[in-house]
């Protein structure tokens, strides 16, 4: 069991921005005919995506923008901000971590502590647990968690079964201490003898790039792309979150004592409307409890719980109780448990 | 054990190929309608009707619809 509860921890708010190209599914070469992209449609409920294309839009751009933007909406100043964490798994460098370009792009004190997480669909319950537990004893006052990725630009556009389902986005999340707010408490878990149904082959330091990694081909899979495109194992990855995200949930659940009724809201990773369901279905949720984004944003990997909650505040409250989960890329998964007072959630921007 | 004639049924169903004539024995990965959806919708299917949920590795192994069976079988 891996469980951690904490009282002193407030969300603020939270922001997302995405990048100003909207493309739509219907529309890829991908798909032979109107049926083929029905069948498509059906399973994986993603209509459209906002992808940087090729405007040059890196991760940071796009957290940068939701940063300054909810900062200002919330009234943080800069030197306020003791912590930065930023999630990603498309920094802008190898090196340095982008956190510390983003401390001197936001105007952050100089003894502001950052730390780049390298995660993807968890990574947003991995990075506020973080946060958590750096608050939770009130020595720093405020942190600014940044959750964003541009995935589509590791796909391979001539893999269907990957090229359509990804969308782009940064976020950011407030976070401060506040003396006995509530109960923030998670649940987490890791297997990675799955590390490679989502992976990049190339590019790191286990196979660095060379000549090879550029050539695209069919692979093992069937698939046509080359090493420095994303792996991904649909039936692995699908079994894999129809089984631990409900349960990682139940058990979150179960350790606070809590029935599913009693949480008004739970948002989840955007894998695709398929598994989505399966998940909401195995809990036994009403479907108005599980706002989606995922049919206009795509799968917006470590961004897509923030994105959701900024997606849906018209249909659901900023205030009671949450239940967010991720699941996927690791293979990594985490829950967590939280209270909104009068949260502060922005509009999403488009840049 | 579970039902073969239900397992059938559904199956086609998931593939949309009411009116097909298929066996147990059919290598259902030579179906013209196989394809990365058809896998996990089987998958999704065997987790709804059986309570069973086959990993996408261990599903690589199973040929036919017997050896699904077979192995729902000793999931029960």
């Amino acid at each position: 069991m891996s469980f951690l509860k904490f009282k002193n921890i407030k969300i603020v708010g939270a922001s997302a921005t995405v990048p100003d190209n909207k493309v739509f599914n219907k529309n890829s070469p991908l798909f032979d005919n109107h049926d083929d992209y029905n069948r498509f449609f059906e399973s994986t409920g993603i209509e459209s995506r906002y992808t940087v294309g090729n405007s040059g839009l890196c991760t940071s751009d796009l957290c940068v923008d939701a940063a300054k933007r909810l900062m200002k909406a919330i009234e943080w100043s800069e030197d306020s901000i003791d912590c930065l964490i930023l999630v990603t798994q498309t920094p802008d460098y190898v090196l340095p971590a982008t956190s510390c370009i983003i401390q001197d792009r936001l105007g952050l004190k100089k003894n502001c502590y950052t730390l780049d997480i390298s995660l993807g669909c968890s990574g947003w319950v991995y990075a506020f647990s973080v946060a958590a537990a750096i608050l939770e004893s009130g020595a720093f006052k405020r942190a600014i968690l940044l959750a964003g990725d541009t995935t589509s630009v590791t796909k391979s556009p001539l893999d269907r079964s990957t090229y359509p389902l990804f969308g782009d986005a940064g976020t950011a999340t407030a976070i401060e201490f506040s003396q006995e707010f509530g109960t923030t408490a998670f649940d987490f878990g890791t297997d990675g003898s799955g590390f490679d149904s989502i992976m990049i082959k190339d590019g790191g330091y286990r196979n660095p790039v060379n000549e090879k990694s550029f050539l695209v081909e069919q692979k093992e899979d069937g698939k046509l792309r080359n090493d420095l495109q994303s792996i991904l194992n649909g039936a692995e990855v699908f079994t894999f979150g129809i089984s631990q995200a409900p349960k990682s949930v139940k058990q979150l659940l179960s350790n606070l004592d809590l029935k599913p009724d009693e949480v008004e809201t739970y948002l989840f990773h955007q894998a695709n409307r398929m598994m989505n369901e399966r998940i909401r279905t195995k809990l036994k949720l009403e479907t108005n409890q599980v706002p989606y984004s995922l049919d206009i944003f795509g799968n917006t990997s470590s961004a897509s719980i923030p994105l959701t909650l900024c997606h849906a505040k018209n249909d659901s409250p900023s205030n009671g109780r949450y239940m967010a989960c991720g699941f996927g890329v690791g293979l990594s998964w985490g829950t967590a448990y939280f209270e909104l007072d009068n949260a502060k959630i922005l509009d999403i921007n488009y840049i | 054990m579970i039902d073969n004639n239900n397992f059938l049924e559904k199956f086609k169903e998931v593939l949309e190929i009411e009116d097909q004539e298929i066996g147990l024995e059919v290598e259902f990965r030579n179906l013209e309608e196989w394809d990365s959806l058809a896998l996990l919708s089987v998958i999704a299917m065997i987790d709804d009707e059986y309570d069973v949920i086959i990993k996408g590795n261990q599903f690589k192994e199973l040929k036919t619809l017997n050896e699904v069976i077979g192995y729902i079988n000793s999931q029960l």
